[in-house]
């Protein structure tokens, strides 16, 4: 299982074009909706936390099917299926691998575009925080989404639309953390919700990924 | 003799569902007419003028049954689509697929009938309320289904991928309706509700229910009629629809 | 050097059955009611036109395709049940040769190894690779290898297989050169003289001699 998270994390460091396209593109989104709605601070400010966050699911989608779009096409995810290693931890490791090159990387990106809406110090960590806590759940759903549509035509496309969604809870719980935040309300509560989310996801979206590139492969 | 025991099975092979489902098409397309005509007249005609919304609420007598529907049919569906997978039987995945289209168009009704009930109540023709938007989200995962399925073309692929799918989606929807409540809440939306500001009188609920026995009668009747339609195209190959339909063709 | 199966006693006796395979691709069914058997040391090779479900036939032998009807069976068990098991007996090569473009043949060839369970230091896998005529070459991304390099690569994990009693192999013999289709066929005597199964498909006659048998299923 090690192995084949380091395998991966070694291979999207060495196409770097590919795993950066996505952090690019949610920095694209987030400064279009100013262009969109205008400059007014305040709107913006209010609007903020969930632009940032619907920007993060956007790009989580977009990055989604190079999961296993490449060791479909070259033959590798057959092998995968035959290892000894439990399938849905090999699942586990290649999303850990996949959002350590992109999610963390969107997480790590969005204190920058907080600043561009005004958010404050508090409001900023919060939502640092809730995307920590949100871009892996995104990502584990995202693979059974993946998993579901390999080799599909148009899969990029349908992939987004079965997976939002069914993620629009962690948006909710997510933008709504910042959101409380900046109220001066208590956070608490969206946390709890969006890390027994994560639990769950990371419970039994491997399990179901697994189950679907069975399926996908049979 | 030997004693006649029920075998649950003997319907599952496509071939002698075909049949049986034909046979019983006509009367639930009946029983569904008969009892949309009786709770029309209840609804419309019996019961009382609203206090707070005048007439313009009876549109609930749609809305709330096909709301009702679309959670009744998703659900019916993901457990079809779940024995599909699970017992790797044909007919249930083609029940699942048949049911699909009635289910996303009872939860597009709602938002219909959902918006028609808006705009003489508070002038816009949508509201971003707790049950609408679990509605609309509801909607989604009904296009998603039936997106997965026409995107794969082995049709054993699209079969088992959508039911996993189905699936997922039933886990998730718990999930989705407490988060969107907990949303509305938070930000104080507007609520469409029933029975909030006026006291629903018994004839107003017979008549909801009665409207949903008539809907459950027509889903009834066109998701049999599908799969039926479905049958036909899937076993095509079979020697007992090709009988079936040089039998039925004009000599 | 080269781990072999060896006589466990307490290990079920090697024997793939299958019984009543129906295959079917849409509509169309490829094959039905066909039933084999394959015991130690033999060999079997699937014939068949393009098309005809070859391959199918074999990815339903390891798992990864599963029949309309009929079950396969490995050491008097089906496979399904005893998914782990099996693949730790197995090794099974398919059309593509399954590498990754970005790492080099050794890399390749120690993650094949590790993902079915086995280690290989880089000394052993680096003579299995010797042996496949890629000497000098193991530390070269799989991109610049050519088609018939990149099989070799993934059939060197055939030297490194030990104890893994059956191999199944899709078109093995495609794109080799006469020195590299003998290696291969002095692999799979070995093989087969080990006690090991090999199901493969391919267009020619399989170049093992007749001390080992052969039997042809057609499709």
């Amino acid at each position: 299982m090690r192995a084949m998270f380091v395998r991966d994390v070694r291979l999207a460091l060495r196409r770097k074009a590919d795993t950066l396209g996505a952090a690019f593109f949610f920095v694209i989104v987030v400064s279009l909706f100013p262009l969109g709605v205008g400059p007014e601070t305040e709107l913006l400010r209010r609007m903020g936390a969930g632009i940032v966050w619907v920007a993060a699911l956007l790009a989580s989608m977009l990055a989604m099917p190079r999961l296993f779009a490449d060791d479909a096409a070259d033959g590798t995810l057959e092998q995968m299926l035959l290892s000894t290693t439990p399938l849905p931890l090999l699942v586990l490791a290649k999303v850990a691998a996949h959002w350590l090159v992109s999610g963390l990387l969107l997480v790590a990106v969005s204190p920058v575009l907080a600043l561009q809406f005004g958010l404050q110090g508090p409001a900023i960590g919060v939502l640092l925080m809730s995307l920590l806590l949100g871009t892996p759940v995104l990502s584990l759903v995202g693979a059974i989404g993946a998993a579901l549509t390999v080799g599909v035509r148009g899969a990029a496309v349908l992939l987004s639309l079965l997976v939002l969604p069914l993620v629009t809870p962690v948006l909710i719980f997510g933008a709504g953390a910042v959101d409380s935040a900046a109220s001066g309300l208590g956070f608490q509560a969206q946390f709890s919700l969006l890390g027994a989310m994560l639990a769950l996801g990371l419970f039994a979206a491997p399990w179901a990924a697994a189950a679907a590139l069975r399926i996908s492969l049979d | 003799m030997s004693g006649h025991r029920i075998n649950w099975f003997y319907f599952a092979a496509p071939q002698r569902f075909y049949p049986l489902a034909g046979m019983a098409v006509p009367w639930f397309a009946a029983l569904g007419v008969i009892l949309a005509a009786i709770g029309l007249v209840m609804g419309l005609g019996l019961a009382p003028t609203d206090f707070q919304q005048g007439d313009s609420y009876r549109i609930i007598f749609i809305h709330v049954p096909v709301s009702w529907m679309s959670m009744v049919l998703y659900v019916a569906m993901a457990f079809w689509a779940g024995v599909g997978l699970v017992f790797n039987t044909r007919l249930a995945s083609m029940l699942a697929q048949a049911i699909a289209p009635t289910g996303a168009l009872m939860a597009f009704l709602s938002l219909w009938t959902g918006a028609l009930w808006g705009r003489p109540t508070w002038g816009t023709w949508w509201v971003w309320d707790a049950r609408l938007t679990s509605e609309l989200i509801l909607l989604f995962l009904y296009i998603g289904y039936l997106s997965l399925r026409g995107a794969i073309e082995d049709e054993r692929r699209a079969d088992r991928a959508s039911a996993l799918l189905a699936l997922v989606g039933v886990v998730n929807v718990p999930i989705i309706y407490f988060s969107v409540k907990w949303w509305n809440t938070l930000h104080q939306g507007a609520s469409v509700s029933v029975t909030k500001g006026s006291s629903m009188a018994t004839i107003m609920l017979n008549a909801m229910l009665i409207m949903a026995l008539a809907f459950w009668m027509y889903a009834f009747a066109v998701v049999l009629t599908r799969v039926r339609r479905i049958i036909l195209e899937r076993e095509s190959g079979a020697a007992w629809t090709r009988a079936y339909l040089s039998d039925r063709s004009p000599s | 050097m080269r781990r072999s199966i060896g006589r466990s006693g307490s290990r079920v006796r090697a024997v793939l059955v299958v019984k009543d395979l129906e295959a079917r691709r849409g509509r169309r069914v490829l094959f039905t009611a066909l039933s084999l058997a394959a015991a130690q040391g033999q060999l079997l090779r699937v014939q068949g036109a393009n098309g005809a479900g070859k391959t199918t036939l074999l990815r339903m032998l390891v798992g990864l395709s599963t029949p309309t009807a009929g079950t396969v069976l490995w050491c008097g068990q089906p496979i399904a049940g005893q998914r782990e098991v099996f693949h730790r007996d197995l090794v099974y090569l398919g059309h593509a040769a399954a590498l990754k473009d970005d790492l080099t043949a050794m890399e390749n060839l120690q993650a094949m190894g590790l993902q079915g369970g086995d280690r290989f230091s880089p000394p052993e896998a680096g003579t299995a690779l010797a042996a496949a005529g890629l000497r000098g070459r193991e530390h070269l991304p799989a991109r610049v290898l050519s088609q018939g390099q990149r099989r070799r690569v993934a059939l060197a994990r055939l030297a490194l297989s030990g104890p893994r009693r059956l191999w199944v192999l899709d078109e093995p013999f495609n794109a080799l050169d006469t020195a590299a289709t003998e290696w291969l066929a002095g692999l799979l005597r070995e093989h087969l003289a080990d006690g090991g199964i090999v199901v493969l498909t391919s267009h020619q006659p399989v170049p093992v001699d007749g001390a080992h048998e052969q039997v042809s299923v057609p499709l």
